[in-house]
C-alpha cells in the first residue's frame, strides 16, 4: 500500500492534478476563516467592477496631502478609445473639422478640438435623440475630467446654513490607509451585488459536495451492479447488462431533465439534485467494473476460495473487491468531476438546486447569464466560474490519468 | 451477407426495445413523482394564462389527448397512439401552437448545428491525437495539457468564452439567434449568408470541445498500438513506416468509434446547453423556454425527440462499425 502511494506520487500528471486540487480545497477550507462575511450578502450593486470602493465621505474628511502631479493630463488618458472615436465622428460630421486634422492617439489635441467645436445645439441632422443625449453626456464627462476648478464641499453650520471651509483643489490627495470605510471586491460583484470571490469560494465548496454525493451514489450503484453482474453471471448478468446498456444509450442528460422537472421546484435542494445526478450516471461504472470482475472470476485464488466454501459476500469482499479497487477509485474521481459538470448544466437550464440559501457554480453561471453578464462586459461574473469548473474537472482528470498510468503500465509513454 | 443481415437485425431490434423503454420513462417519470405535473395541469392552466377561452381550450385539449382521468395503462396507450399520429399536445407557452409544430421547426437547427460540429470535431480531434502520438516530443508535450484542459471545459463555458471574445469584445460575429432578427426565413442569398454568419460561434464552440476529448483518447490509443508487438514485428520485417502507421491508426480508430457512440448522449447534452448561450433557435433554447414556462407538453416533446435523435445516431455509428471492424466482418462471413 505504502509502495503504491509512493509510486502514484511519482507520476507527474497525478502530482500536478493533486496540487491544483489541494490548492482549491485549501482555499475552500481556509478562505472563510479569514473572510467571515456571509458569501450571499448583497452589499454591492449590479455588476460592480472589481476594485476597491472607498467611502466618499471618508475621503472628503481624511487628511489631505499635496502631491505635485498634473492630474488633468493624466485624466485625459482615461478617455477610452471608443469615446475618442465617438468624438472624432462627431467632429467630422457636425463640427466642420477635416478628418486629417484629427489624430485619435493624441488625446490632448483631440480634447482641445472638441472643446472648441462641440456645441450641443449644433445642427445634428441624422442623429437619434438618444445619440444626441449620449454626446451631451460625453461632453460632461470630458469637462469633468479636464476641469481644474476647485470643488467645494459644504456642511451645515449651527444656523442650518451651508458653509464650506476650503476648496478641494486638484492637487489634493488622500492616503487610502487613512480611510476607514472601504471594501475591496477582488472579482467585483454579481447581479445581486454579492462579492464574486467570496461567493465563488463558497460555491466551489457546495459544488464539490454535490460532486462527492453524486459520485458516491453513482459509484456505489455501479459497483454493486457490476460485481453482481460480473461475478454471479447467468440470467442476472443478462438482466443487469440489458438495463445498463439501455441507460448507456438513453442520454443521462435527458433523464436528469425529466426527473429534476418532475420532483418539482419546492423539493429540489442541493442534496436531492446531487442524488438525482448520482442515480442517472452509474451505467458507465457498472460496465467497467463488470468487465474487470469477469477477468478475475476464474483466477486461481477465487476458485480456491470457492472450494473452501466461502460465502458469496466474503468472496466478493476479500477476493474480488481489492483487485477492482483501483478502477473503482478512478471511476469515482471521474464521477465527481462529471457530477459537478452535470449540476452546472442543469442549473443553466433552470433545473438546478432551487435554493437561495447557498450558491453553486451552476447557479452562479445561471444568474450571470440571466442578467446578460457577457453582453454588459461583466467578465468577472462568469469567467472565474468557468475557470473554477474547468480547473476542478481538469485536476481530477489529471489525477485520474496519472493513476491510470500507474495501474496500467501499458499506457505509460 | 446473410450474417450481416442477422447482425443488423439484432441491432435494430435492440434499439427499438431501448426506444420503447425511453418512451415509457418519458411517460412514467413525470407521472410517478410527487407534485405530479400532469395532475397539476388544471391549476397551471388557470393561473398561467390570462385569456379565459385559451385556458378552457388548453384544458379540454389536454383532458382529451392525455385522458388524465383514466387509469395509467390506458393513458400510456393513448400517449403512444398520439405519438404515432405525431400529436404531442398543445404548448402552454406558445399557445395555440402544437408541440410537434414547434419541434419540427427547431429540430433542424439543432441537427444542422450539432451533426456537422460533432463530426468535424471528432475528425480533427482524432487527427491531432494521432499526430501527437506519432510525432511525440515537444509537440506532444505542449499539446496534451492543452487538449486535456479543453476537454474538461464545459461546452457552455467554451460557448461563453467565444461569445465574449469574438462576439462582445472583437464584435466579429453576432452574439445571439440563428439569423438576423430583421430577416424572414427564405432561400434568398441574404438569409443564407446571415445563417452562415450566425452559425460560426456555436459551431466552433462545439467543435473545440469535441476536439479536446477525442484527441486525448486517440493519442493514448495510438501510443498503445504503436507499442504493440505487430508493429515491432512489421518494422523488423522491413515494412515501410507509412504502411505500418496506416494499420496502427486503423486499429486505434475502432475504439474511438465505439467511444463516439458511448459519449454521444453526453456530447449532445452539453451542446444543447451551448445552444442556449447563443439563443440559437434549436432544441436547447426550446427546452429552456419550456422549463422556464413550466410547459410540460413541450418538455416531454423535447426530451423525446432528443432521445430519438441520439438513438438514431448511435444506431448509425453501430451500423458503420459493423462495416469497418474486421472482427465483425470475419464473424459474419463464417
Amino acid at each position: 500500500m505504502k509502495n503504491m502511494i509512493k509510486q502514484v506520487f511519482h507520476s507527474p500528471k497525478f502530482v500536478i492534478g493533486f496540487v491544483i486540487f489541494m490548492f482549491m480545497l485549501l482555499t475552500i477550507i481556509f478562505y472563510p476563516l479569514f473572510v467571515t462575511a456571509d458569501p450571499l450578502d448583497m452589499i454591492g450593486g449590479l455588476f460592480n467592477k472589481p476594485g476597491t470602493y472607498l467611502s466618499v465621505k471618508d475621503v472628503v474628511q481624511a487628511d489631505e496631502y499635496d502631491l505635485k502631479i498634473n492630474t488633468v493630463s493624466a485624466n485625459l488618458n482615461f478617455i477610452s478609445n471608443e469615446d475618442r472615436q465617438n468624438m472624432a465622428d462627431w467632429l467630422t460630421r457636425f463640427g466642420n473639422v477635416k478628418k486629417s486634422e484629427i489624430n485619435i492617439s493624441d488625446v490632448a489635441a483631440l480634447v482641445k478640438l472638441w472643446n472648441k467645436n462641440y456645441n450641443s445645439n449644433a445642427d445634428q441632422t441624422g442623429l437619434l435623440a438618444a445619440e444626441k443625449q449620449q454626446y451631451i453626456r460625453l461632453n460632461d464627462k470630458i469637462n469633468k475630467l479636464t476641469s481644474s476648478a476647485d470643488v467645494y464641499i459644504a456642511t451645515k453650520n449651527n444656523e442650518g446654513e451651508l458653509e464650506s471651509n476650503s476648496p478641494l483643489d486638484s492637487q489634493a490627495f488622500v492616503n487610502t490607509k487613512d480611510i476607514l470605510n472601504k471594501k475591496t471586491f477582488i472579482l467585483g460583484t454579481d447581479n445581486f451585488g454579492r462579492d464574486v470571490l467570496t461567493e465563488l469560494v463558497a460555491a466551489m465548496g457546495t459544488s464539490l459536495k454535490i460532486g462527492l454525493v453524486a459520485g458516491t451514489t453513482a459509484t456505489l450503484i455501479g459497483l454493486i451492479l457490476g460485481l453482481l453482474s460480473g461475478y454471479v453471471g447467468g440470467t442476472l448478468d443478462d438482466f443487469i447488462m440489458f438495463i445498463t446498456n439501455i441507460f448507456t444509450v438513453i442520454p443521462s442528460f435527458i433523464l436528469l431533465v425529466l426527473i429534476s422537472f418532475s420532483v418539482g421546484e419546492s423539493a429540489r435542494g442541493v442534496m436531492l439534485t446531487a442524488s438525482i445526478i448520482g442515480i442517472t450516471s452509474w451505467p458507465w461504472t457498472t460496465r467497467s467494473v463488470r468487465s474487470q470482475v469477469i477477468s478475475l472470476r476464474n483466477r486461481d485464488h477465487v476458485n480456491l476460495s470457492k472450494l473452501s466454501g466461502h460465502s458469496l459476500p466474503r468472496i466478493i469482499l476479500t477476493d474480488i473487491l481489492p483487485y477492482v479497487a483501483s478502477y473503482v477509485v478512478m471511476a469515482f474521481i471521474l464521477q465527481i468531476s462529471s457530477g459537478i459538470l452535470s449540476e452546472a448544466q442543469l442549473s443553466m437550464l433552470g433545473l438546478g438546486p432551487a435554493t437561495t440559501k447557498v450558491s453553486t457554480l451552476g447557479l452562479m453561471m445561471n444568474w450571470a447569464m440571466a442578467y446578460k453578464a457577457p453582453l454588459s462586459g461583466a467578465w468577472w461574473a462568469f469567467l472565474p466560474v468557468i475557470l473554477a469548473i474547468t480547473l476542478i474537472s481538469f485536476s481530477l482528470n489529471l489525477m485520474n490519468t496519472g493513476l491510470d498510468q500507474v495501474f496500467n503500465p501499458q499506457l505509460r509513454d | 451477407m446473410k450474417g450481416y443481415k442477422k447482425y443488423y437485425f439484432n441491432k435494430i431490434i435492440w434499439y427499438v426495445l431501448t426506444l420503447i423503454v425511453a418512451v415509457m420513462l418519458n411517460f412514467l417519470l413525470p407521472r410517478l413523482m410527487p407534485g405530479n405535473p400532469v395532475s397539476a395541469i388544471a391549476e397551471r392552466a388557470s393561473n398561467g394564462m390570462t385569456d379565459q377561452t385559451a385556458v378552457q381550450k388548453v384544458y379540454e385539449e389536454y383532458v382529451k389527448t392525455f385522458g388524465i382521468d383514466k387509469p395509467l395503462y390506458v393513458q400510456f396507450f393513448q400517449f403512444v397512439i398520439n405519438l404515432f399520429k405525431g400529436d404531442l399536445g398543445v404548448s402552454f407557452t406558445y399557445y395555440p401552437r402544437t408541440v410537434s409544430d414547434i419541434l419540427a421547426k427547431s429540430v433542424w437547427w439543432t441537427v444542422c448545428l450539432q451533426l456537422p460540429a460533432i463530426l468535424v470535431g471528432w475528425f480533427l480531434g482524432n487527427l491531432l491525437g494521432a499526430v501527437a502520438a506519432y510525432i511525440k516530443g515537444v509537440w506532444d508535450k505542449a499539446i496534451l495539457p492543452a487538449f486535456l484542459f479543453l476537454s474538461n471545459m464545459p461546452a457552455f463555458g467554451m460557448a461563453i468564452l467565444l461569445l465574449f471574445f469574438f462576439g462582445v469584445y472583437l464584435k466579429w460575429f453576432p452574439t445571439s439567434l440563428g439569423y438576423g432578427y430583421d430577416l424572414n426565413p427564405n432561400m434568398s442569398l441574404q438569409f443564407v449568408g446571415s445563417v452562415i454568419y450566425h452559425y460560426q460561434l456555436p459551431f466552433w464552440s462545439i467543435v473545440l470541445i469535441t476536439i479536446g476529448g477525442q484527441a486525448i483518447g486517440m493519442r493514448s490509443m495510438s501510443i498503445y498500438e504503436l507499442n504493440a508487438d505487430y508493429v515491432k514485428y512489421s518494422r523488423f520485417l522491413g515494412i515501410k513506416d507509412r504502411k505500418v502507421v496506416k494499420y496502427v491508426f486503423r486499429n486505434a480508430m475502432l475504439p474511438q468509434i465505439t467511444g463516439l457512440a458511448l459519449s454521444l448522449g453526453t456530447m449532445v447534452g452539453g451542446a444543447l446547453v451551448a445552444e442556449i448561450i447563443f439563443s440559437y433557435p434549436g432544441l436547447g433554447t426550446t427546452l429552456l423556454a419550456a422549463i422556464t414556462g413550466r410547459d410540460y407538453p413541450l418538455i416531454s416533446g423535447c426530451t423525446l425527440i432528443i432521445t430519438i435523435m441520439v438513438l438514431i445516431a448511435n444506431l448509425a455509428v453501430e451500423i458503420l462499425y459493423g462495416f469497418i471492424d474486421p472482427r465483425v466482418k470475419a464473424a459474419q462471413q463464417e
